[in-house]
């Protein structure tokens, strides 16, 4: 009952600075979807960093950690230290300054003015949209689960908050934090959830190690001197092309809407200063705690049910109600931190580059353009809802979507990249990428979505193995974020050994072979010998972007000028 | 130009000392007695990332995107 009523109390002070927020809003949508372009270093850090850490840096984290050890702090968090900070100075900066000096408040905005397009851009809001979608419905689906399994009586086990009224709370709460207050509201509540988000792990580090009867380094030595799972404290089952790859996935961050719209909100520039050197520790202080006790909870709980939970159960056990309680409030911060952007930027792409775009605003005024959004929030979110609730037992499909927009977002970055960066880029460039990235997904859906072989087929390697057995859900992981890996040994326990692969494509026998496409137990299609798909996808959109920009004429030299002379250098880049 | 070509040397040393392929079957040494070298590797990685960017912001940052800036209350 604690952690329902600190969670109810959070809740209701999310929606409280959601309604201040309306009053000191004005009815233009530079002022509701970018707060007027006016916010101060510390919020701008506080708020990217909240646009982008989901539910997974707490449960999604801890509980990849509970199944394939501590290698997972490397491969996602540390590469995101790395990639996302760079991609913030670089291109972070640039889209801040373009969006000062001539208004952009979009990504696509950008686009169509620098390439002089107009359905192109469309083209690309759509699949900005299709990939951000289902996103945003997993969010309202993990904040339904996460209030029913943490209102879950011990005694009944029943929900005191049931899967369906968990997930109307966040929609609602969501909606009118964001329908009130726009960017303001959003970014108020983001320092309040990292600052929640920040604190949590340390705070359970400590009292855990407390609370447990022996000491870290007793459980971490046992591990360790236990063949089994030993695994847990190295990376000796993570493949290194997996761990590579997995470095591509961050650029995925600078292209989510949410992300770029973000950066076009700051005040200064000099805003992002502090931000990127914060970033990595930011990151550090949330993941460390969070990956080390998911390996502690399987020295300390042993097999679970559920490994995502294995946090809500490590904190169950051997920490007080009220700290679950803060616990839950921070999962429920981040999912609706991330969530909270989603809707919004959604709201902007499809206000900024649909309706006024095509004549909304002369029509209707720019008054009625902020009703629009408003309304738009509203529609999406009802409908984001009923779909969490009638599709709630394919949550795997809509985790696949979310994996899947992780690598086409990571593959649309050299888009921005020569937007920004290369003068001679040209909208057919940008379409024949966009349209790779596009046709990318849908030929690795069908190709996960594609029944596996019976598992005595699939030790034996062949040609084709893609027509037979089992179910997309059964190839569906149980996690958000990663599926990085080719092995779920929690789930199967340490002793069930290395788990098979089906192999798609391949070429050569025996030791010489190459595997060109094969599919991890996961369901996760790997690409030449291992590699994420995302490989493929950065390398094929980069090079449709290259030749097609280089056989098709350039934008005006008015154009080009404006984004390149030295006199606009202030606006974008600094290339002679 | 000898500034930017460090500054690039440093990106890059710093994206290719991810990849320790020389820990990756170690679990020891335990850092302060209980953190798996490969996990307090890539902790120390992070705050290296950090120091990466400040370093960036100090010798790199695109001053010119500063006269966009709104003039100081």
């Amino acid at each position: 009952m604690i952690p329902v009523v600190v969670i109810l109390v959070y809740l209701a002070l999310i929606a409280f600075i959601g309604s201040v927020a309306f009053k000191k809003s004005r009815e233009n949508t530079e002022d509701f979807f970018l707060a007027n372009r006016s916010i101060g270093p510390l919020v701008f850090f506080l708020s990217i960093f909240a646009t982008n850490m989901t539910a997974f840096a707490i449960l999604g984290s801890s509980g990849q950690a509970y199944r394939q050890g501590i290698g997972i702090y490397g491969l996602m968090a540390s590469s995101s230290c790395f990639v996302i900070p760079l991609t913030i100075f670089f291109i972070g900066t640039r889209l801040w300054a373009l969006g000062k000096k001539f208004g952009h408040q979009t990504q696509v905005s950008f686009f169509r003015d620098r390439w002089e397009c107009n359905h192109i851009g469309a083209v690309i809001f759509a699949l900005s949209a299709a990939m951000l979608v289902p996103y945003m419905i997993i969010s309202i689906m993990g904040g339904g689960t996460v209030l029913a399994d943490i209102s879950t009586s011990a005694d009944t086990h029943q929900p005191l908050i049931p899967y369906a009224w968990g997930c109307a709370v966040v929609a609602v709460v969501v909606t009118l934090n964001v329908f009130l207050g726009g960017m303001r509201g959003t970014v108020w509540v983001n320092i309040l959830q990292t600052i929640l988000f920040l604190c949590f792990g340390a705070v359970a580090v400590a009292w855990i190690s407390h609370a447990l009867p022996h000491s870290f380094s007793y459980y971490v030595g046992n591990l360790a001197s236990d063949p089994k799972t030993r695994f847990l404290v190295t990376r000796e089952r993570m493949p290194p092309q997996t761990f590579w790859s997995y470095t591509l996935i961050p650029l995925s961050s600078i292209m989510f809407p949410h992300m770029a719209i973000m950066c076009f909100s700051a005040r200064r520039v000099t805003a992002f200063k502090q931000t990127v050197i914060a970033y990595p520790i930011a990151i550090l202080a949330i993941w460390l705690p969070c990956v080390f006790l998911g390996v502690l909870g399987f020295a300390t709980l042993g097999k679970i049910h559920d490994p995502d939970g294995v946090l809500l159960r490590m904190l169950q056990t051997y920490a007080p109600a009220w700290l679950a309680g803060v616990l839950g409030a921070g999962i429920i911060s981040a999912v609706m931190g991330s969530d909270a952007h989603q809707v919004l930027a959604l709201s902007t792409m499809f206000t900024k580059d649909i309706f006024v775009h095509y004549g909304g605003r002369e029509k209707f005024g720019e008054s009625r353009s902020v009703h629009f959004a408003r309304g738009f929030i509203v529609v999406v979110t009802v409908i984001a809802y009923l779909v969490a609730l009638a599709l709630k037992e394919k949550q795997g499909i809509f985790e696949i979507a979310v994996r899947y927009a992780f690598s086409g977002f990571a593959a649309m970055s050299p888009v921005m990249v020569a937007a920004l960066f290369w003068r001679r880029s040209t909208q057919w460039g940008a379409l024949a990428a966009t349209l790779f990235v596009a046709a990318s997904l849908i030929g690795t859906g069908l190709l996960q979505g594609t029944p596996a072989p019976p598992r005595a087929a699939a030790a034996k390697p062949t040609t084709n193995t893609v027509a037979s057995a089992a179910a997309l859900t059964n190839a569906a992981p149980k996690s958000a974020a990663t599926n990085a890996l080719a092995a779920k040994p929690a789930a199967a326990g340490p002793a069930a050994g290395k788990p098979k692969e089906d192999i798609i494509w391949q070429i050569g026998q025996g030791a010489e072979a190459v595997k060109i496409l094969s599919r991890a137990p996961n369901g996760d299609v790997r690409f030449l010998n291992g590699y994420m798909t995302v490989f493929p996808m950065v390398v094929g959109s980069a090079l449709c972007m290259i030749v097609f920009s280089l056989l098709t004429k350039p934008p005006s030299k008015t154009t080009i000028d404006k984004y390149f002379s030295v006199s606009s250098e202030s606006a974008g880049q600094n290339v002679h | 130009m000898m500034k930017k070509l460090l500054l690039l040397l440093m990106i890059l040393a710093v994206y290719a000392a991810h990849q320790d392929l020389w820990n990756w079957g170690k679990a020891d040494p335990l850092v302060f007695g209980f953190l798996p070298i490969g996990l307090a590797y890539h902790a120390a990685y992070s705050i290296a990332c950090a120091v990466m960017m400040a370093v960036l912001v100090a010798f790199a940052w695109p001053k010119h995107l500063e006269e966009q800036e709104p003039p100081a209350k």
